[in-house]
């Protein structure tokens, strides 16, 4: 199995930058990486013969409760080798930080705005990050769970949702 | 004498402007009449789909998928709804999976013509625009028919259809068949090969394969670029295995490959194609099966998450949901195909006139419902 195939790979590669292989309990088997490594293993992955993953289908950020750690994820593609991977990457609630792949995929650059946007995540090494949908002034990240939103904005009172 | 030195200008175009599709602003960086450096500025149809979707459950969200690309609605709602049943494992009546097929072949090729038709305007062809409408009036009659609705129907169900289709729908959907290969004809004899549009379209926006697969460009676009892969056929889902047809890519008839005429060429030889696919669709469809036989009565995906993609109209469509095992997501990302087709307009629209970016957003065919989300 592929999937298998890349984690040992990556593991004996990056070694403890690769935190887990992930089967159970989702439909894309996923490898669990370091946020800070992130771009090194995307490029990897993007230029060994293997592999060749050379589209980025998605990325998207995630927040489970509200009070656990934030997550963004890759699902990844090779248009040549039609295969799949998909990375996770965990980090902190406070200061989440994840290395920015918008160079090696050219799709990352308005996805990581959007999870910066929705969820503030710092994506370190972003050419241009800032907020997509949302207007630069808007405070707080809406798809954190534990987002409150402000009362008013630029004057205009902001609804409460039940 | 000194060098003429040309200042450059910054020039808005959009969010209200009638060639930008809706509402989307470019600022252009202009030197003269050539563009150096196109930025879109998006967000101004945001109505926070995925914060909605967090507090609604399954089968609640299934309408608001049809909001985001309201041009292809049923495709929206058949991704939607494909990803639920493969989280819940859910098998469907064979009836359901024909008829999803072709109200989802329908929908590409009213979403096409659209496509066609305002690409037509957007370069100044006016007349073949009524004639695209002409036609879509006629699959919005079809689905006017099955669902009540003409442009957000909810009929795809987690699981089935809302209900089936009344009487006489499939003899009027050969109908429309029957004479839709005479409509292509008439659409390639008034815009295809029409001198002005193909000076207008053919080399202007060349797109690399490999800026394409980079940029994450899918769809139409990316095939025009010469790129075979269309999720329908590379990795069949719901019953498009059984079918018979082909997949276009752009061949640079006109000019270069994966230049704006390509990309509107393949468009129009995909209407034929999901012509051909409806066919043989309607020629399968079995007579018998309730196709609201396999709606679960509780939706509650077990735990876990997913990412499925489906071929929209637009491109892929993906869905990435992660469940705790309750009738409500945790997580419900819409990875829309037009958000990253006009991410790469800077890219392929740089040193064009600015006449030029706009025949290349309009061979872009983005929605802005569901880029913005």
């Amino acid at each position: 199995m592929i999937e298998q195939e890349i984690y040992a790979d990556l593991s004996k590669k990056f070694g403890d930058k690769v935190i887990e292989f992930m089967e159970e309990g989702t439909h894309n088997p996923t490898v669990v990486v370091d946020p800070t490594s992130v771009a090194k293993m995307v490029t990897y992955l993007k230029d060994d013969e293997r592999f060749q993953f050379d589209s980025l289908m998605n990325l998207a950020g995630h927040d489970p409760d509200g009070e656990s750690e934030l997550s963004v994820i890759y699902h990844l593609y090779s248009t040549e080798l039609k295969h799949y991977i998909t990375l996770k990457a965990f980090t902190s609630r406070e200061e989440p930080r994840v290395a920015s792949i918008a160079e090696i995929h050219r799709t990352a650059d308005w996805h990581e705005r959007e999870a910066f946007d929705l969820y503030g995540i710092n994506f370190e090494g972003h050419p241009n990050l800032k907020r997509i949908l949302l207007e630069d002034d808007w405070e707080g990240y809406p798809l954190r769970k534990d987002y409150v939103p402000a009362e008013f904005y630029r004057g205009m009172r902001i609804e409460k949702v039940k | 004498m000194g060098r003429l030195h040309a200042e450059e200008m910054v020039l808005n175009m959009g969010p209200q402007h009638p060639s930008t599709h809706g509402v989307l602003r470019l600022k252009l960086r202009t030197d003269g009449e050539i563009v150096s450096h196109i930025e879109p500025v998006i967000g101004y149809l945001h109505r926070s789909f995925e914060k909605h979707a967090e507090n609604l459950e399954y089968q609640m969200i299934t309408p608001f998928t049809g909001r985001c690309d309201y041009l292809a609605a049923m495709g929206s709602e058949h991704g939607y709804a494909m990803t639920v049943e493969k989280m819940m494992g859910i098998e469907l009546p064979e009836r359901v999976e024909y008829l999803r097929v072709i109200f989802a072949e329908l929908q590409r090729i009213a979403s096409h013509l659209v496509a066609l038709g305002t690409f037509g305007l957007d370069v100044g062809a006016i007349t073949p625009f009524i004639y695209c409408f002409r036609e879509r009036e006629l699959i919005l009659d079809l689905f006017e028919m099955a669902s009540g609705a003409r442009l957000l129907y909810n009929y795809i169900w987690i699981g089935g259809l809302a209900h089936d289709v009344p009487p006489g729908f499939v003899e009027k959907t050969y109908e429309f068949l029957d004479a839709f290969d005479e409509h292509v004809a008439e659409y390639n004899h008034i815009l295809t090969g029409n001198k002005i549009f193909i000076e207008r379209a053919a080399d202007i926006g060349v797109m690399t394969p490999e800026v394409a697969i980079n940029y994450g460009v899918t769809g139409p676009c990316l095939r025009a670029s010469g790129v075979n892969i269309d999720i329908r056929r590379t990795e069949p889902y719901s019953i498009y295995d059984r079918f018979d047809f082909n997949v276009p890519l752009g061949q640079g008839l006109q000019g270069t490959i994966g230049d704006s005429w390509d990309r509107y060429y393949v468009r129009v030889l995909e209407m034929t194609e999901s012509a051909k696919i409806i066919r043989q669709a309607l020629d399968q469809l079995p007579v018998e099966g309730d196709v609201k036989s396999a709606i679960p009565r509780r939706i509650r995906p077990p735990k876990g998450e997913i990412y499925f993609r489906s071929e929209n109209p637009r491109g892929e469509l993906g869905y990435y949901i992660v469940s705790n095992g309750k009738n409500v997501p945790v997580r419900l990302k819409m990875r829309s195909p037009a958000f990253s087709n006009l991410s790469v307009i800077n890219e392929i629209g740089q040193g064009w006139m600015i006449s030029d970016v706009i025949a290349i957003l309009g061979s872009l065919d983005i929605v802005l419902g569901e880029i913005d989300r």
